[in-house]
């Protein structure tokens, strides 16, 4: 194994200076409180596997204070009453603030879930104000529709803000998940409750500072921060919470789906796992293919639902291919987040390094050929090495889990029909990759597999302006896009007889 | 009180033959795997009419292999809209020719009025499949406004193998509602019918074969609740589960979905819909709609008008005027063509009418009219008023699902307000009132679905309907059903030189 590619990141806490933690008590109303029990939890640092800082654990009667500011806020409050242009300023302000703020933000993420500091400056904290602007400048464009009745009446829909909303977002994508959840539900007059992830509160509470600088009235936007069994079930049983927007592992989604029949029948969107296909076909640049199917596997360090993590790679090109993927692998630096110069930080802790891991030595019983990596970074901290397999059998664990973490399964197959077989031989349907210049391959496959987004010669192409969501049990609801929205809206019908009307 | 007992009773009218039994499953009526069947009953006499074969797990997981068969190798969803259009078309055109053998069976199966269900309820099916039919080309996704040199665009796919568990209130018609889109979308549904009124249901599937709509396409289980029912809610292989009945059991269906494959639901459950009539309103008209609004088909309606608050300068005259429509209002055996109200559908409904009835008078309320059972066959209820009822009461927060009505009493705008949405449902709400301003602020201020304005129960096929709060998520009718059953699938590749962005 050459040892120059992994564990060959600079592992030294860096020189670029940590944040002061500014914010670690629960947002509610407006202002920053302990949690009544009094209770704090420590949030860790995967670099090393030590506390950062002890934050307020929120717990029922927290969330239960949250949500009656929120209901407040939404029946009697100013938000929801607010023309669109007047959500549109005040959005556009919090986007302005977190634009300011984001090289400290981005490095409160990066410590707090591992996550390359020079991306979290380039992709996430860009993308999430690009998003929050997105949705500021919906917040006046929404319609409803005048129908067209049968009989002498006037009818119309009109678009309603659903009410209070419970976001329980994932520790993947702390920023991003942050902006996509509330950029929405707050252009559309809903007023909500954030729970973070246990492991990554800290940029959320920052969130909710900038939220009340920039003029969102109390009780709109409220944080609190604690653990799934505890907040997380307490939004999702909650009798006062109209809709709860999660993001997440399925085992979980379940549970809040199963505790939203159970208190009030609200509905639920939810966005779950993937393990999803990259498929190669024979006439893709090889070079251009193994870069992709890299990204794919161990972009945010295999942290992220869409992962590409089944590479397909047709038999024509597949020897080449592999030839490519072991010569970029050997390139992949894995290292202190904080380093400009690592491809990939720390797993976020240590249930998901250990998961990892064990998904490995799985990899490894079943038979499957480990073509590169597998081990963890002998030190201090989450790090895992880029990990390749090849000669996996599609009913493998490793080919039919998800692993969230930087391990790849490579394929060989023949032709089309065998490729979108085995592509759809999962019960999820997140997102695929297909990589050809050939039109007919390209229209066929895309319509073909069984998932929310077809990226085609590209991955990871998320876009303000396009929905993003799962087919089976990689969930369903849209995030991002004007779809987005109507999670966040209720349709009312209004119906009046006519007379004397000139048309119909 | 024999004034309101006044239609004939007896079932001497014409009773149509019971041509199909069967479960429906890949183009054929089949017996249950099981061999087990059912009694389906008259709710005239309370005396059975037909044996129903009963469908359990097993005989779902065949309509499941069927429907999913349908769906990824059959021709069903591969066809152009325009194909799933002209079948569509001609399955409606056969409703139209069988209109009063479907109309005689639905009348005999849940007690409803023969006379409406020919002249309105059964046309109205076969305007909605038409009104879906002429939707199935009209399918559209969008092209997107990415932000850098992407091509993105949407997809609204057919969902797949869609469940439909559907009431016995408007057996025919909510079948189609659902039915409908669904077919229309490209998918293949697996169709269990409420156990009290399996009989239109078959006939349907009869007539699907014979309009060419391809095998394993539109199946159809009857059997009960906790068995069939629940082997569609928990289905691995079902990709969505559409639901219309009670709240209790909207949770089971989504409980159980969560649990199996995480599939998504709609539910359009319970109601306890508000009816308020402010002092300018014309007391005559006022008193005709609430009425047809709380009484209409026996009460068993989702959107019936079960709290009526009327303003105060007016509630004396109203609640008069009320009473004395309700003595002329017959009710009497469903194929009288002179009867407006046929029969509860089966004897758990009535027992619960009438314990509620019970309650209403225990919790204080004045009981104006009715209150009574009429005759000693099936099961017939009075229409009842009450007057002076507290927004505390039974009666006024539980959804009874019978012709009772609740009077109460209210001074301004909002308290209106805040007392009719002073309620877990929001499903629907009548105003009745010609202030332009007060008709605003009241439609935008109930947290309810649909909201009628002078009018009650004015259903459209283009108009969305569907609940808020506990009345459930998701809409049936208009463009907006077709959400349901298609999931939006987003398709993006690299684009290079191009002359705008």
């Amino acid at each position: 194994m050459a040892v120059q590619s992994t564990g060959n990141g600079s592992y030294e806490p860096s020189q670029v200076k940590l944040p002061e933690i500014k914010f670690t008590k629960l947002f509610i109303n407006g202002e920053f409180v302990d949690s009544l029990s009094g209770r704090t939890f420590e949030t860790i640092d995967p670099r090393t596997g030590e506390a950062i800082a002890k934050i307020a654990e929120g717990d029922k009667e927290d969330v239960d204070l949250a949500v009656k500011a929120a209901r407040k806020a939404f029946d009697h409050g100013p938000w929801p009453r607010f023309p669109g242009s007047e959500r549109r300023r005040i959005l556009l302000k919090f986007a302005d603030l977190v634009n300011e703020n984001a090289e400290e933000l981005a490095t409160l993420d990066a410590i707090d879930a591992g996550k390359l500091l020079h991306l979290m400056r380039i992709i996430d904290l860009p993308l999430a104000v690009d998003t929050i602007r997105y949705y500021a400048g919906a917040a006046d464009k929404i319609h409803g529709e005048t129908l067209k009745m049968s009989r002498e009446l006037q009818s119309y829909t009109l678009h309603e803000p659903i009410g209070v909303v419970g976001h329980i977002i994932p520790w993947n994508f702390p920023s991003l998940m942050f902006a996509i959840k509330v950029g929405p539900a707050l252009a559309a007059g809903c007023t909500m409750i954030v729970k973070p992830a246990e492991q990554t509160p800290l940029s959320a509470l920052y969130y909710a500072h900038l939220a009340k600088l920039a003029g969102i009235p109390d009780g709109v936007l409220n944080v609190v921060p604690g653990f799934g069994p505890t907040a997380g079930a307490a939004i999702s049983s909650h009798m006062d919470i109209n809709m709860i927007s999660f993001t997440g592992s399925t085992e979980i989604g379940r549970r809040i789906m199963q505790a939203a029949a159970t208190s009030n029948l609200k509905p639920v969107c939810l966005e779950l796992g993937g393990k999803s296909p990259l498929i190669i076909f024979n006439d893709a640049d090889v070079d251009k293919a193994a870069e992709q199917a890299l990204q794919g596997s161990f972009f945010n360090k295999g942290e992220i639902c869409v992962a590409g993590c089944r590479v397909f790679a047709q038999d024509g090109i597949y020897d080449q291919f592999l030839l490519k993927l072991k010569e970029k692998a050997q390139n992949w630096v894995v290292g202190d987040p904080l380093d400009p110069n690592s491809h990939h930080g720390p797993q976020v802790d240590k249930t998901q390094y250990e998961k990892v891991l064990s998904h490995i030595e799985q990899g490894k019983k079943e038979g499957a050929t480990l073509f590169y990596g597998g081990k963890p970074v002998d030190r201090k901290g989450y790090y895992i090495e880029p990990t390749i397999f090849i000669d996996v059998k599609d009913d493998m664990t490793i080919a039919q889990n998800e692993i969230f973490g930087p391990v790849m399964t490579v394929f060989k197959f023949k032709n089309v029909e065998e490729a979108i077989k085995r592509a759809n031989e999962t019960k999820y349907g997140l997102a695929a990759g297909i990589m050809t210049n050939d039109l007919n391959i390209a229209n066929t496959v895309s319509r073909s597999i069984r998932a929310g987004a077809i990226w085609i010669n590209c991955y990871f192409a998320f876009d303000a302006d396009c929905p993003h969501g799962g087919y089976k049990m990689s969930g369903f609801g849209r995030d991002l896009g004007m779809d987005a929205l109507k999670k966040y809206l209720q349709v009312k019908s209004v119906t009046t007889p006519i007379y004397n009307s000139p048309w119909l | 009180m024999a004034a309101v007992c006044n239609g004939k009773l007896e079932d001497s009218f014409m009773v149509p033959e019971i041509k199909f039994t069967k479960l429906f499953i890949n183009g054929d009526f089949v017996d249950s795997v099981s061999g087990e069947t059912y009694e389906t009953i008259d709710p005239r006499s309370g005396e059975p009419t037909a044996r129903i074969a009963e469908g359990d797990k097993e005989d779902v997981d065949l309509a499941v292999k069927a429907a999913r068969e349908a769906f990824d190798n059959g021709p069903w969803p591969r066809f152009p809209g325009a194909g799933r259009r002209r079948l569509m078309m001609r399955f409606a055109d056969l409703i139209d020719e069988n209109v009063e053998e479907i109309a005689a069976l639905e009348a005999l199966d849940a007690g409803k009025l023969f006379h409406w269900l020919k002249a309105v309820d059964i046309p109205v099916v076969a305007e909605t499949l038409r009104y879906y039919a002429g939707a199935a080309d009209k399918i559209h996704g969008e092209t997107l406004k990415m932000t850098r040199e992407l091509q993105g665009y949407t997809l609204r796919e057919p969902i797949g193998v869609v469940g439909i568990i559907i009431p016995w209130n408007y057996p025919s018609n909510l079948l189609f509602l659902k039915v409908g889109p669904a077919l229309a979308a490209g998918c293949t549904v697996v169709i269990k019918p409420a156990e009290q009124t399996p009989l239109t249901a078959l006939y349907f599937a009869h007539l699907a074969k014979k309009a060419g709509i391809p095998d394993g396409v539109f199946n159809v289980v009857p059997g009960y609740g906790h068995t069939a029912g629940a082997a569609i809610s928990s289905h691995m292989e079902i990709d969505k589960v559409t639901f219309t009945g009670s709240t209790e059991v909207g949770r089971l269906v989504m409980e159980a979905a969560a649990r199996s494959n995480l599939k998504p639901v709609s539910l359009e459950l319970g109601g306890k819909n508000p009816f308020i009539v402010f002092d300018d309103a014309d007391v005559g008209t006022a008193a005709n709609l609430v009425l047809q609004g709380s009484l209409f088909n026996k009460g068993e309606v989702c959107v019936a008008s079960s709290r009526i608050f009327v303003q105060e300068g007016i509630y004396e005259e109203f609640s008069n005027q009320l009473v004395e429509k309700a003595k002329t209002w017959i009710v009497g055996d469903p194929f009288d063509p002179r009867s407006n109200q046929g029969p509860q559908v089966d004897k758990k409904q009535y027992d619960k009418i009438l314990s509620y009835i019970e309650i209403g008078k225990a919790e204080g309320a004045t009981l104006l009219t009715g209150g009574k059972p009429c005759g000693d066959r099936g099961y017939y209820i009075e229409p009842t008023v009450f007057s002076n009822v507290e927004d505390d009461m039974r009666i006024a927060k539980e959804e009874i699902f019978g012709p009772v009505i609740s009077l109460m009493k209210f001074k301004t705008v909002e308290e209106a307000i805040r007392r009719a949405n002073a309620t877990e449902y929001g499903l629907a709400a009548g105003i009745l009132t010609n202030d332009l301003n007060i008709a605003n602020t009241v439609s935008r201020s109930i947290r309810a679905g649909v909201i009628w304005i002078n009018c009650y129960r004015a259903f459209d096929i283009d108009c969305p309907y569907g609940g808020y709060k506990m009345s459930g998520f998701g809409r049936d009718f208009g463009m907006q059903a077709l959400d349901q059953y298609l999931q939006v699938k987003s398709v993006v590749t690299p684009l290079y030189s191009s002359p705008w962005l």
